[in-house]
């Protein structure tokens, strides 16, 4: 089981009293102000949850694995995400000594 | 960009909503992503990205004051892997 922007719209109607649609509005709203944030360059910070930040790659050398034929990554800009201290040990203290094949 | 910012920016764009409910539609998302990776449920979200938990297998560590080694236990630890939507538009510049 994963949980989907589907079941997220279900939590707003139910719990917050949104309509159906405007639950399933909602979230896509909520993910896009994140990214165009991220977009334009600025970090998020969701206190109790955790933040992401922006960093920019320098360009390095890699290759093809397939052929082993060397071509640059080039520079780039990536989001990192950290979750908050919070977050990391609820995680933890739930998840303790449960086997490894889960993710 | 904080959680209040954008909780406003929410509310601005849902005039027909009091402002009380963008505060708690943001609340009611994030702590269902929390409770989903403190299940040990993965969250996906297209265009946005994956979070899933990784497994930090035993180690010993060390206390970098007195230099006594440390058993550090198992654990799992959130992590994200950008979507390709928001990998694309954050290296558009």
């Amino acid at each position: 089981m994963t949980l989907t922007k589907a079941e997220l719209a279900d939590f707003l109607f139910e719990k917050v009293g949104l309509n159906k649609r405007e639950a399933k509005d909602m979230v896509e709203t909520f993910f896009e102000e994140i990214r165009a944030a991220l977009e334009n360059g600025d970090s998020v910070k969701l206190s109790g949850f955790g933040n992401f930040q922006l960093r920019n790659k320098p360009q390095r050398p890699g290759r093809n694995p397939k052929t082993g034929e060397e071509i640059p990554i080039t520079a780039r800009r990536v989001v990192t995400f950290h979750a908050s201290q919070k977050l990391k040990a609820l995680v933890e203290k739930a998840n303790r000594g449960k086997p490894q094949q889960q993710q | 960009m904080t959680k209040s910012e954008l909780i406003a920016r929410l509310a601005g764009r849902y005039p027909q909503l009091v402002a009380k409910d963008a505060e708690f539609a943001v609340k009611t998302i994030l702590d269902a992503m929390t409770l989903s990776l403190v299940s040990g449920q993965r969250i996906e979200i297209r265009g946005f990205g994956s979070f899933g938990l990784n497994y930090r297998p035993p180690r010993t560590g060390r206390n970098p004051k007195s230099g006594d080694k440390v058993q550090v236990p198992e654990k799992f630890v959130p992590h994200f892997k950008a979507g390709k939507e928001l990998r694309e538009r954050v290296d558009s510049n």
